[in-house]
């Protein structure tokens, strides 16, 4: 058995690389500084397909399949984490919609979602609900032909600039999703700045006050918020991450490479000290394998094997695990230069250390996966 | 649709060791369904029998014991051969 793209997926790979390292690479660190990315770049984006990236061809996406999609996030991870979760979320409300949205809401939002004409944006996260969904606080009362919504929702990936957002908020003691349009009365916008890494992922913080929508825009039903439309989101939003970290690793490894190579220390190149090789060895091989990790979620996901969803799992814990490693010793070896903003170590760890919190944190995978595994999953 | 019932059952059995499931019980009461199992189970359904689960099917009654399952698969066997 040999893990092989086909042509398509070579060119499309090919292309994506291309576009990430003269559009987004050597604006990266700008846009980390700024803490936003701006709307010619997003429209960019948008004239590429890659807001179609999981809409099929004949609904005016781009039919990527899931092992393209996974390249195509990390040639972006490799490039800029927070450009990367652009397409995470939206790509998260667009999967959602496809799954289990109503007629009228796929006919409604769909092409516009393909399209890059209206951004999506994920609203599970509250100020005292991370890894606890099921205990989100937000409510959503029915009242006649609507529902009046009330709560908050914080680090909102993209908050800053979405049109629509897939919030989740109790019914009738039921965790259900609504669509909630961002020029909706009583829904406000709160940007949050000073974050850690991802800095240019213009999070936000979203306020509901009697923020009234109509019944139609209930997706799945009451009740069905986290079993069925969180978990496609979130499944896709996972193997998203997974690529993701994945970029971040080889972008550690090939800022590596490059450095030892031009460096000396005690007469000679950093590449030829035996603990940098060390370092170096570790990165190669642990970037190899949660690649194929994420290779394999994918294969599994296009064939629609239910095995995908523990697959992915174990792909995202490995890959940040990995993302998180690479960028440490990144860093350890570009010295006083791994800690300067002249150099994009620095950044690729502050990354790093964000994708082993959010999409399931390095502590939840933990217990998961090995719950997984108790119950047969490895027999 | 016994086969049917047998895959299902050797489905939930790949989960949930030492659980014998009767047709008629109810799985959520037995709190072993989580939303991880949930998108598991879809899919299984989905390409073991050859169907697509959508938006109307969303109903607790549709998936609450192997009997309702098998019911709803047999019903959008029988849409999908007349569509």
């Amino acid at each position: 058995m040999r893990a092989v793209l086909n042509a398509q997926q070579q060119n499309r790979q090919t292309a994506f690389k291309a576009f990430v390292q003269k559009e987004i690479v050597p604006h990266a660190a700008q846009y980390d500084r700024e803490e936003r990315v701006p709307a010619e770049l997003i429209e960019k984006l948008a004239q590429q397909g890659y807001f179609g990236a999981v809409v099929p061809l004949e609904n005016g996406g781009s039919g990527m399949d899931m092992i393209t999609l996974g390249l195509l996030n990390e040639e972006f991870g490799r490039g800029c984490s927070s450009l990367r979760s652009l397409l995470t979320v939206h790509n998260m409300v667009t999967s959602a919609l496809l799954k289990w949205g109503s007629k009228q809401q796929k006919e409604s939002w769909i092409p516009r979602l393909a399209a890059g004409e209206v951004i999506g944006a994920f609203g599970l996260s509250e100020p005292n609900v991370g890894s606890d969904a099921k205990s989100v606080e937000t409510s959503a009362v029915p009242s006649g032909d609507y529902y009046i919504l009330n709560g908050q929702k914080k680090w909102i990936t993209y908050g800053q600039i979405a049109d629509l957002f897939l919030i989740f908020a109790q019914c009738d003691g039921k965790i259900s999703a609504f669509l909630v349009e961002r020029n909706t009365p009583g829904f406000s916008i709160e940007p949050i700045f000073g974050l850690l890494g991802m800095r240019a992922s213009m999070a936000a913080v979203l306020h509901m006050q009697e923020c009234k929508i109509r019944k139609e825009n209930l997706v799945g039903g009451v009740g069905f918020g986290l079993a069925s439309v969180a978990s496609v989101a979130l499944d896709i939003g996972r193997y998203s991450v997974a690529w993701g970290c994945v970029g971040i690793a080889q972008a550690c490894l090939e800022a590596c490479l490059q450095y030892t190579s031009e460096r000396k220390q005690f007469g000679v190149y950093l590449k030829d000290h035996q603990l940098i090789q060390q370092m170096i060895t570790e990165m190669i091989t642990n970037v190899k394998a949660a690649r194929l990790l994420c290779w394999q979620a994918g294969y599994l996901k296009d064939t629609g094997d239910s095995d995908t969803v523990m697959e992915t799992w174990i792909a995202k814990y490995f890959a940040s695990i990995t993302a998180m490693k690479a960028a440490n010793d990144a860093v350890q070896i570009h010295g006083a230069n791994g800690c300067s903003d002249e150099y994009p170590v620095q950044r690729y760890l502050r990354d790093a250390k964000i994708m082993e919190i959010i999409e399931g944190s390095t502590q939840i995978q933990q217990i998961t996966i090995a719950k997984y595994g108790y119950h047969g999953g490895m027999l | 649709m016994q086969d049917g019932r047998t895959r299902i059952k050797a489905f939930f059995g790949r989960f949930f060791h030492n659980v014998e499931l009767e047709n008629d019980q109810d799985i959520f009461a037995m709190g072993i369904v989580n939303s991880l199992f949930a998108m598991q189970l879809v899919l299984f359904v989905e390409k073991e029998f050859g169907i697509t689960i959508e938006n109307d099917d969303l109903d607790i009654d549709n998936f609450k014991s192997v009997n309702a399952i098998v019911r709803l698969i047999e019903q959008k066997q029988v849409s999908r051969s007349e569509a």
